[in-house]
């Protein structure tokens, strides 16, 4: 099949592509980013996803699957307007070129923080419920919007099969995405008094799911998690960093001071309570299983970003 | 055989069924060393402090669902820790009680923390759905916080019932196991709750006791299982059916406490119909009536 990535410079990215290619598919790329060495027959396109060129790509190359990674995730990346453009006007534009340039099958990688941090919600979430905190984590709102919008392709667009896949968090050797970045440093904080659980899985495993949808060419909503989740004290213990429990009202200050990495406010939420997501309907539908369990991933994460002990 | 040292509780935490990974946490989040720990001090108090007596263990199902649907006593949740012990420590294998936690609980530091590593989830009617498909052994108290509210004259009386838990029973055909849990009235003997301190600390209420602090005093607390109630249905039915299968299982709960406070009392036991019997005679919604009633029914 050929097979176009927006945001394929990205660690998942490119694993996604290197792996559909392996399996036989013609793949290109687009993206803002470089990718120093993509292997043989990977092309990747410097442009902008909401600019002219990205369009004329859909309309020569007319890819039958397109995987839309072209989002930002990662909360200290640009004003929140620029997040606004990328996440959200980027979406659209994938959505409208896809519906104009007759894409069969459209996948959007989404995030299981769509579904919020609360005292009161479910610890599993499943597809169908709302999103919720956005009040106190408006961060999140670009990112949210982009999720509901690929969602409505659903309806508005009944010829393009949409996949929106709401993936936890990732966690291996490379260091990509938001929990590992969280877990960079010597000292993890945390909120006194509370230990929520947290919910990863291997890139490995992100991509073997990724590339399942692909084939089954799913059509709907569907939570991505990996194996079972862990409380933050565990994960930060097995990683060799070491938890810095800090009061409330003291926590916001102390962000982004003394090593600890810098968080929004309304991130503190997340630190209190889990966002644990049941992905039994994708396992049911794809036949995904994770290859690498919770251990293994933290190993391996802490084995390639090893803190050094004074 | 001495129950409550940390190794005895260590072992018996090794038995429960559940399926703990390698670092001893199963995908709920229990923790093997919270569970343990938890469960050291709740034995204490099972044992040594409130010397509690079970009947009718042998009702709480070996494996599988269940809803242990029972009454509140006492200003404290003591009555859910001494449940909890109970199917710990005089159960072959051990098992581990779920229960329903109030929502605000979750927001209290360390609170949060200890009931979800224990496996004590927030009362939302999704936990108790997940819990009953994945045959646990759940925990309900139907009155809700109002029952933990009751003020010492009304300790042994049960307030109305909630009417999620037949619904959840139906559906997820799980037998109710009805129970009664008798002396926590006397354990923290409530005069009154204030509800105005209650709002600036973020709870439903704060018990008052004739020495101020809701402490418990070292009052021998009863537990009475009673068989298990199979309701057949698919949790659809209209809301008088549904009512109707309430006010099953609450008479036979105060039907239970009738039966235990007599125990309590000395006095010779009746039969369960006779009991059943008698609360059903009652006109009003309070067992508070129907126990005296009951008792007088059967006084030699």
């Amino acid at each position: 099949m050929k097979i176009l990535i927006p945001g394929i410079c990205g660690r998942i990215g490119q694993l996604v592509a290197t792996e559909l290619k392996a399996q036989g598919h013609e793949v290109w790329g687009i993206d803002r980013r470089t990718w120093l060495d993509p292997p043989e027959g990977i092309v990747v396109h410097h442009v902008d996803l909401r600019k002219r060129a990205a369009e004329d790509l859909f309309r020569r190359l007319r890819p039958e699957v397109v995987i839309h990674m072209a989002t930002v995730s990662h909360l200290a990346a640009g004003s929140e307007e620029q997040r606004y453009r990328i996440n959200l006007e980027g979406t659209r534009a994938v959505f409208d070129y896809c519906q104009a340039y007759g894409v069969a099958h459209a996948i959007f990688l989404g995030r299981h923080t769509y579904y919020g941090a609360a005292a009161d919600a479910p610890l599993y979430h499943l597809e169908n419920e709302p999103p919720r905190g956005l009040d106190s984590f408006p961060e999140l709102a670009d990112l949210v919007s982009a999720d509901l919008y690929a969602g409505s392709a659903l309806w508005r667009c009944p010829e393009l099969v949409t996949t929106v896949l709401r993936m936890c968090y990732t966690l291996g050797p490379t260091g990509h995405g938001t929990l590992a970045g969280f877990l960079r440093g010597a000292y993890v904080p945390s909120v006194l008094g509370f230990d929520p659980l947290y919910q990863f899985m291997h890139e490995r495993d992100v991509v073997a799911a990724i590339c399942l949808a692909v084939s089954a060419r799913l059509r709907g909503v569907y939570n991505v998690a990996g194996p079972q989740p862990v409380p933050l004290s565990l994960v930060v213990r097995q990683t060799g960093r070491t938890l810095v429990p800090l009061p409330e009202p003291l926590f916001a200050w102390a962000l982004g001071r003394f090593g600890l990495p810098a968080l929004p406010r309304g991130a503190l939420g997340h630190l209190k309570f889990p966002v644990v997501i049941d992905s039994s309907a994708f396992c049911r539908a794809t036949g995904f299983a994770p290859r690498i369990d919770e251990m293994r991933a933290l190993q391996q994460f802490a084995a390639a970003f090893p803190i050094e002990k004074r | 055989m001495f129950w409550g040292t940390h190794d005895d509780i260590g072992r018996r935490v090794e038995r429960l069924e559940i399926p703990f990974n390698d670092l001893g946490v199963d995908h709920y989040g229990i923790s093997k060393p919270h569970v343990r720990q938890l469960l050291t001090a709740l034995c204490w108090l099972y044992r040594h402090y409130f010397r509690v007596r079970v009947h009718g263990i042998e009702h709480v199902p070996r494996r599988g669902r269940g809803m242990l649907i029972g009454n509140h006593s006492g200003g404290l949740p003591l009555d859910g820790g001494m449940v909890i012990a109970s199917a710990f420590l005089e159960m072959d294998p051990p098992r581990l009680v779920q229960g329903m936690v109030e929502k605000f609980f979750n927001r209290l530091p360390f609170a949060s923390q200890w009931t979800s590593r224990t496996g004590q989830l927030t009362g939302l009617p999704e936990h108790a759905a997940r819990l009953l498909e994945d045959d646990r052994l759940l925990m309900v108290f139907p009155e809700g916080a109002k029952g933990t509210a009751k003020l010492y004259p009304a300790r042994n009386s049960l307030v109305e019932f909630g009417t999620g838990f037949v619904r959840l029973a139906l559906k997820t055909r799980a037998p109710i196991v009805p129970f009664a849990f008798l002396g926590g009235g006397e354990a923290i003997p409530t005069v009154v709750n204030l509800y105005g301190l209650a709002k600036l600390l973020g709870t439903p209420y704060v018990p008052i006791t004739p020495y101020l602090l809701p402490l418990p005093l070292p009052v021998r607390l009863d537990i009475h299982y009673g068989a298990p109630i199979w309701l057949q249905g698919t949790g659809n039915e209209d809301d008088e059916i549904i009512a109707s299968h309430v006010a099953e299982v609450r008479r036979t709960i105060a039907a239970l406490i009738a039966r235990t406070q007599r125990m309590r009392r000395g006095w010779p036991e009746l039969g369960r119909a006779d009991l059943i019997r008698s609360v059903q005679d009652r006109p009003g919604p309070s067992t508070g009536e129907a126990e005296g009633r009951a008792d007088q029914g059967g006084r030699p």
